[in-house]
Order: C-alpha cells, then sequence, then structure tokens
C-alpha cells in the first residue's frame, strides 16, 4: 500500500459566518455544525462547541477523544471505515488531506469513570500534547434514556463524524507539504531489501469493556485475533478509540492517525532494516484470551520471518500480564523486542512499576511514572465540568479545591505518558 | 494465616508472589459470569469458592495453582 | 543569588565531645560548625549554611519522635532552600539520624543532600528521601566527602533542583523513579533501542524489570467446619456510593465495611469504586467479585464455621505496590487479632 499524507497547516481557528478554509484559515458555523452534530442520534440533549487555543487560560475536562480532521482526497474509503453501512472498503492507499495544528475534543458528562483534563497553559500543559493543537472543543450531553454504553458510543460517534466532515473541507484545499509511505505486500516487502534485517510493530490496544474499547474498522478489538495491518492504514483511521480512563496512557483516536511507532520506524525503513508491516493485537479480560492473542501474535512474527519487534502497551495492571506474555513469547521463538511501556510506581516513584515482570524484558521504553502527583492552578475557563475531579482515576477526595484549581497525579492528564511514545515524557532511576 | 488469591491473570499472581492460587473467570467478574444464568452462574461462583477452600484447606510447599 | 542552608552534625562533628556527649539534646548554632566551615568555604557565593542543627547520636535515636519534632520547628522556623548532612561515613546511629533528618525535610519539601557509606543503615532505610553522596567508611575520608557534596550542592542550584541520575551526579541511588523530559520522544527512543539491539551495540534500557517479594507458604486449615474465614478484594467492591470515597485508581487507602446479617450483595447496597474495569458486571451483582452469597450458603451448610463479619477492600488499579503492603500488612493485622482462621482475596 502506498499512501501520501498531505498535511495543511491550520494557523487559525475561529467561529464565523460560513464553515469554510481558506489561506490556512479553518471557520466553523457555531450554530449550524451545532445543530447538524444534534442530529446525530435523537438521543442528545445539548451541544455545546467552543475553541481552545494553545496558551490560553482554559481547561477542558473530562475529556472524552481527541480526533484529527483529515479525508480522502483521492483513494477508496472513508476516514474511520467500518461505522456504518456501505465504508467497508480497506483504507490506507491514494492521498489523505490532513487539517494540522487543529483538533477536534469531544467533553460531557462522565460515562463512568471518564477523565482526561487538557490544559491549555500552565504547569498541565506541558504534559499533555493536545495543549498544543488549536482544539474544536463539543460539550455532547446525552438524555436519561441512554445507559453507558449507549453514551460512550454516541459521544464516540459525535467526535469521529465531526472530524470527517470538518475534515472534508481539506478535499480540495493546497497541501503545505506532502510524504509518500509505502509498505508493499509482504514477499515483495521482503525481496525489497534483502540484506536488511526484518522489522514488525506489535500494536496492542485496550479491550476490556465500557470506556476500554478500541475499533478495527468499526469491530470492537475483543471479539478479533491478532491480525496483519499494512501500517498506512491506521493514517485513515482503520484504528478508533474508544477509552480514556486513566487518560494519561489511552490513546485518543489523533495518536492512531498519527500512530507514532509506525512513522518513526518509516525514519529508518530501508536504511537500517525493513519495515515489514503491523500486528494488531487486543489485551482481554480472560486469561485464556491473553495466552491465545499472544501465542497468536508470535505465530503471525514467525510467519512474516521478522527478526525484532516493536511492542506497545496500552494501559496497565493487567495489560502488564498480554506485553510480558507477547515480550517472553517472541524472545523465545527467537524474535528480539523492545518495549514501550509506562510506570505505576507511586506518587514518590518509591514502588515497583510494573504488575508483571519478565527477564526477557531487557530493552524498555518508558514513558513516565504515571503516579506523579501535579498541582493545576484555576484557569479562568472551564469547558466540561471539574465537579468529577475527585473521582476520576487518579484524582481523590479533596482533589478540587474550592478556588477551581485541582491537586491529582499526571494520570489524569489525557496524553502524559502515552505508551506509543506520542511525546517526550521519561523517568529514570534517581 | 493462609490467603487463597482468587485472581484471573494467574501469571500476575505468580509473578507477584502468591501462594495459593485459584484461576477465576474473567477481570471484571471473577466470581461470575453475567452471560450466564442466574442458577448457573452461582453454581460457577460456588464451585470456584468450594476450591479456594480446598487451597485453604492443601499444605503446599511452594506456589500452587489449583 | 545565594541559597540558604541549615547543616545537621552530630555531637561529635559538633565539637561537643565524642560517646560521653551522644546524648546532647537539639542544640542550634549560628552559622557553619566543624565540617561546616570546609563546606562553606567550597559553597562561597552560591550557599550560606545560616544555622547548624547540633545533637547527640544517642540522644536522636533514644527520642526519634521528640527530635524529629524539635527538628521540624526549627526547619519551619529558618525555612532554608536545602539542608546537607552530615557526612556520617560509616557511623551507624549518625547515618540514622541524617536519614531521618532527610525524612522529616522530604515532608516540608526541603530537599536534603547528606554522605554516607554505602553500608551505613541510615542509607538504606532513608534513601527515599535524600541524595546521598557516597563516602569512605571513616571519617579519614573527610577530605573526598566535602568536595563530593559541595560539587552535589553546586549542581543541584545550578540545575534549580533537577538533578540527573545517579551516575551523572554521583549521589546513591535513592530507589526512586524521577519523571523528566527526554530530548526525543518515546517512539524514537524506541526505534533507536531497536536499532542498536539489531546492531549488537550497547544500549541502556530505561526500566529494569522488576523483582517481587516472596512469603512463605502458611500451614493449611485443618477444620473448616470451625473455621472463620475472611473475604478480601482489590476489586473496589464498596457500600453505594463509596462512603470512604477510596479513589478509583491509585488508592491511598482501603476500607473495612460489616456484611453482618447479609445474605449477599447487591446492587441497591454495593458497588465497585474501581476505575480500571468495565464496572456493569460487578455493579449488577458485587457477588461476582466478592462471594458473600456463596460463603452464606457454605456457613449455613456448616461447611465453613464463619464468614467473619467484616470485610477489607481497596481498588487495585494504578496503586503503587508500597501502599498496597501497606494495605495488606494492616488488613492482616485486623484479620488476625479478630481470630480469623483464613482468607480469600479476590482481584480484578
Amino acid at each position: 500500500m502506498k499512501l501520501e499524507i498531505g498535511n495543511i497547516h491550520v494557523k487559525e481557528l475561529a467561529f464565523g459566518e460560513n464553515t469554510a478554509l481558506s489561506s490556512g484559515r479553518v471557520q466553523i458555523n457555531r450554530e449550524e455544525l451545532a445543530g447538524w452534530i444534534r442530529e446525530l442520534d435523537h438521543r442528545i440533549a445539548e451541544v455545546k462547541l467552543d475553541i481552545a487555543l494553545p496558551g490560553e487560560s482554559t481547561r477542558i475536562m473530562p475529556v472524552k477523544d481527541v480526533i484529527e480532521a483529515r479525508c480522502k482526497a483521492e483513494g477508496k474509503g472513508f476516514m474511520f471505515p467500518g461505522r456504518n453501512p456501505g465504508d467497508e472498503a480497506m483504507v490506507g492507499e491514494g492521498r489523505t488531506h490532513v487539517l494540522k495544528g487543529m483538533a477536534i475534543v469531544t467533553t460531557g458528562k462522565v460515562v463512568g469513570f471518564q477523565e482526561g483534563i487538557i490544559d491549555m497553559s500552565g504547569p498541565g500543559a506541558e504534559y499533555t500534547p493536545f495543549s498544543k493543537t488549536q482544539n474544536l472543543v463539543i460539550t455532547c450531553e446525552v438524555d436519561d434514556t441512554c445507559n453507558q454504553y449507549d453514551h460512550e458510543a454516541i459521544l464516540r460517534r459525535v467526535g469521529i463524524e465531526t472530524a470527517n466532515r470538518i475534515g472534508q473541507l481539506a478535499m480540495t484545499a493546497t497541501a503545505d507539504e506532502t510524504r509518500t509511505y509505502e509498505t508493499k505486500p509482504l514477499i515483495q516487502q521482503a525481496a525489497e531489501y534483502p540484506n536488511l534485517p526484518k522489522v514488525g510493530y506489535v500494536y496492542m490496544l485496550q479491550s476490556q469493556g465500557l470506556m476500554h474499547d478500541t475499533y478495527l474498522y468499526g469491530v470492537d478489538v475483543k471479539t478479533i485475533l491478532p491480525t496483519l495491518l499494512y501500517p498506512t492504514e491506521v493514517m485513515d483511521g482503520a484504528i478508533m478509540s474508544g477509552n480514556c480512563v486513566s487518560a494519561c496512557d489511552k490513546n485518543p483516536s489523533i495518536v492512531h492517525q498519527n500512530s507514532p511507532v509506525i512513522h518513526e520506524l518509516y525514519e529508518n525503513h530501508g536504511i537500517k532494516y525493513n519495515f515489514m508491516g503491523v500486528i494488531i493485537t487486543n489485551e482481554n479480560v480472560t486469561l485464556a484470551d491473553k495466552e491465545r492473542s499472544s501465542n497468536y501474535v508470535a505465530k503471525l512474527a514467525v510467519q512474516m520471518g521478522l527478526d525484532a519487534v516493536i511492542i506497545s502497551e496500552e494501559g496497565f495492571g493487567n495489560p502488564d500480564a498480554d506485553l510480558v506474555m507477547n515480550c517472553r513469547k517472541l524472545e523465545e521463538a527467537g524474535i528480539k523486542t523492545v518495549l514501550l511501556t509506562d510506570e505505576y510506581a507511586g506518587q514518590n516513584g518509591e514502588s515497583q512499576s510494573l504488575a508483571d515482570s519478565t527477564p526477557k524484558g531487557d530493552a524498555v521504553i518508558t514513558n513516565g511514572n504515571a503516579n506523579q502527583v501535579i498541582h493545576l492552578p484555576a484557569m479562568q475557563r472551564l469547558i466540561g465540568h471539574d465537579t468529577y475531579a475527585d473521582m476520576i482515576a487518579g484524582g481523590w477526595d479533596g482533589s478540587l479545591q474550592a478556588d477551581g484549581s485541582i491537586t491529582a497525579e499526571i494520570q489524569v492528564i489525557t496524553g502524559a505518558t502515552n505508551e506509543l511514545g506520542y511525546h517526550n515524557l521519561c523517568a529514570m532511576a534517581g | 494465616m493462609p490467603v487463597v488469591h482468587i485472581a484471573t491473570v494467574v501469571p500476575i499472581s505468580l509473578t507477584v508472589g502468591a501462594n495459593r492460587i485459584v484461576p477465576a473467570v474473567a477481570i471484571p467478574h471473577p466470581l461470575g459470569n453475567p452471560k450466564m444464568d442466574p442458577a448457573e452462574e452461582k453454581a460457577l461462583r460456588r464451585s470456584l469458592v468450594e476450591k479456594a477452600l480446598t487451597a485453604l484447606t492443601t499444605e503446599i510447599e511452594d506456589q500452587t495453582v489449583f | 543569588m545565594t541559597i540558604r542552608v541549615v547543616h545537621y552534625i552530630n555531637q561529635f562533628f559538633g565539637q561537643k565531645g565524642g560517646e560521653e556527649a551522644a546524648n546532647l539534646p537539639i542544640e542550634l548554632a549560628d552559622g557553619p560548625v566543624g565540617p561546616g566551615a570546609a563546606l562553606q568555604a567550597a559553597l562561597t557565593g552560591k550557599a550560606e549554611i545560616v544555622k547548624t542543627i547540633i545533637c547527640g547520636d544517642s540522644y536522636f535515636n533514644e527520642n526519634e519522635g521528640l527530635a524529629c519534632m524539635g527538628i521540624r520547628e526549627i526547619l519551619q522556623d529558618i525555612k532554608p532552600d536545602l539542608i546537607i548532612a552530615g557526612p556520617a561515613f560509616n557511623a551507624g546511629r549518625y547515618g540514622m539520624a541524617c536519614g531521618k533528618v532527610g525524612e522529616v525535610a522530604h515532608g516540608l519539601g526541603i530537599p536534603v543532600i547528606s554522605g554516607m557509606y554505602n553500608e551505613n543503615p541510615g542509607y538504606e532505610l532513608y534513601r527515599n528521601f535524600s541524595y546521598i553522596v557516597e563516602t569512605t567508611n571513616s571519617a579519614a575520608g573527610m577530605r573526598q566527602a566535602i568536595p563530593a557534596m559541595a560539587k552535589l550542592v553546586t549542581a543541584w542550584i545550578e540545575k534549580e533542583g533537577k538533578l540527573g541520575t545517579p551516575a551523572e551526579e554521583g549521589y546513591m541511588p535513592r530507589g526512586l523513579r524521577v519523571n523528566f523530559f527526554a530530548e526525543e520522544r518515546g517512539a524514537k527512543r524506541a526505534v533507536n533501542m531497536l536499532i542498536a539491539k539489531l546492531e549488537g551495540t550497547p544500549f541502556q534500557t530505561e526500566y529494569e524489570m522488576p523483582v517481587f517479594d516472596r512469603v512463605a507458604p502458611q500451614p493449611a486449615i485443618l477444620d473448616l467446619s470451625t473455621a472463620t474465614i475472611a473475604l478480601v478484594t482489590s476489586g473496589g467492591v464498596v457500600p453505594k456510593c463509596n462512603p470512604n470515597r477510596i479513589e478509583s485508581s491509585s488508592a491511598s487507602k482501603y476500607g473495612e465495611y460489616s456484611i453482618g446479617g447479609l445474605e449477599c450483595l447487591c446492587e441497591a447496597t454495593h458497588e465497585t469504586a474501581h476505575g480500571g474495569y468495565d464496572p456493569v458486571a460487578c455493579n449488577k451483582d458485587p457477588n461476582r467479585v466478592l462471594p458473600v452469597d456463596v460463603l452464606r450458603d457454605l456457613e449455613r451448610e456448616g461447611r465453613i464455621g464463619k464468614l467473619h463479619d467484616k470485610f477489607y477492600t481497596t481498588v487495585g488499579n494504578g496503586t503503587s505496590v508500597a501502599n498496597s503492603k501497606a494495605f495488606g500488612a494492616e488488613i492482616a493485622m485486623h484479620l488476625k487479632n479478630a481470630g480469623v482462621s483464613a482468607a480469600i482475596l479476590t482481584s480484578t
């Protein structure tokens, strides 16, 4: 598959009379778009749109998802395929246009233990990559006929559909920069660089139920067996996020669209190694599933002739067992591994950081200790609801102070310890 | 005082050092299964608890999965 | 700008005498005393030792609570930017005192730089709280210890408290994981490590896989029919509305709740506070995580003597091993004191 990514740099995001893109300015008709979103589901009770810009004294919480607006400019398929009848075509080929520098953020009353804080300035802003994007924030509330699963599904749909609609603005725009990514069918790809070691990417996805699910071509990944993907498929939304609990290390959809390990692996593709492709796997709730999926991952990696892989985890606790099983079984099959994880080492960093362990895991990248405590000063503007600060994962009774400031673990911050290595937080023995 | 650990992810239980381990059903419902008929589900729960009681009455020298 | 430092030393280095003066209570002196003079000389223009706390080693260790209270009051009063303690070399009681001073200062948010021999128990016990430079095992090494400590203090000042790794800066590992922003993002570092592993060139893992401790298996119960069985869970089952506000992740506490007279747990009375799994199944029927219903049946049938009338619960989600260990020890003590014979621990 060969995919051209054309980035259109968004220099300004603003509300205005008509919804349009011109000279890097994305303008949104607020009432029209809010009305359109309300029509997406009859159970939506209220929709409010806001724009949050980098540097502003603005807090967004609780964040459900962050999505990048993209569209298929050439080639078949739709962004985030497989959700609607008729959208089943494979993606990852042709040309995709990206509105770079802006994002769609969804918020609203909590579905469950739901969290995610994005501060657009102050100390919290350093910990979230989404303080640097110009955010179109959708506050969406549903009526009380919805159960928790319906509520989650509606919020997910609202974010994705809005991103796709805004993405359409880029259809005929001229890209500021274009980059081509290509991975060939296995046999041809292997033949292209016969003297280089073959590497792959084992891409672990949360699949543990309400607020802990991920979708591949619209399919709940808890129901899949591990499978192969061309790396470019994710750039067109083959993977969609349905989870945000312990927001620090859950992947919002934008992280999958810009999947960092895939992009970094392409950098040395054909130079240091031959990047053969991606193995998608899940993190299920039964031991049998964990054993089966990790066996399957090792089998696929051998079948692909891989010499080495990078494995990224999503989440912590029992998924540490999936990470360890994948590592152990791949190493036992003679495939070298590098692991990406984060840590839960306690608020002072004094504890062991993982729930499971293997001596084979000798090459680990850490994306930071999620238990680190941070004080987030009050912001002038709040989008969403901050009353949940005391009950979200990483908060405690008293986290929200009377002045509107929040003291909590960085666990509450969207993307703080992202385990795909989306940004720079790290931890060391000190 | 003996302790029996009823846990789904047995490898974690072994790694962290539990001595008597009984494998459970699934992480969100270690002693049940919402898909089952209520009477069947309770019978399943009872069988797991009985296995745990067996573990507590069995002398062991090392980590043991029952 | 110079920072304000308080120096902690014992009676010997405080020039009060040897073992005969070891019962000396806390004294506060102006400016540097004893080894403080050399430290002050090495730190001229960067730091000023404004006060020196002198305390006898025996006094400190035999009146630890009192000594800590006194030191806390002094520090709250002076509000120094940094504390220097020792060096204590391999003097056990002195090392313990320096370590404890580190713990007190940590509680007040004041950093501590100390110096000890690597086998000093003060390092082993209190290493979490201080940056401790490695010294020789006797005061004969003072001439090396002072420049090493001054160097670390200087680095601490220049880097505004954001010290690098133990190897880079010359302090002994504190057993802590410390966050920092790396120059390259995680994905890029992973690819670099992959290339190193493929090429067989040296690389440094960013996290060494953990090793967990072990407990000897306890003897089995001989007679279930007279045994009291307790239920404990890390699945976060709590009475409705979570009265003690146990956190949904990274729990700082556990709960003790009565199940006396309850035939089973139900949707109306109990729920889970755990944020790490889909809570719907547990909230509908909490017996799926804490099997009270079945144990009541077994109690009625005489299979077990009694179900203990309290259960213990916490949230395992993202909760550190240190917190979990402390909860476990306390819960075990409660159970032992209540005459419980065995426990069933359920995890999600």
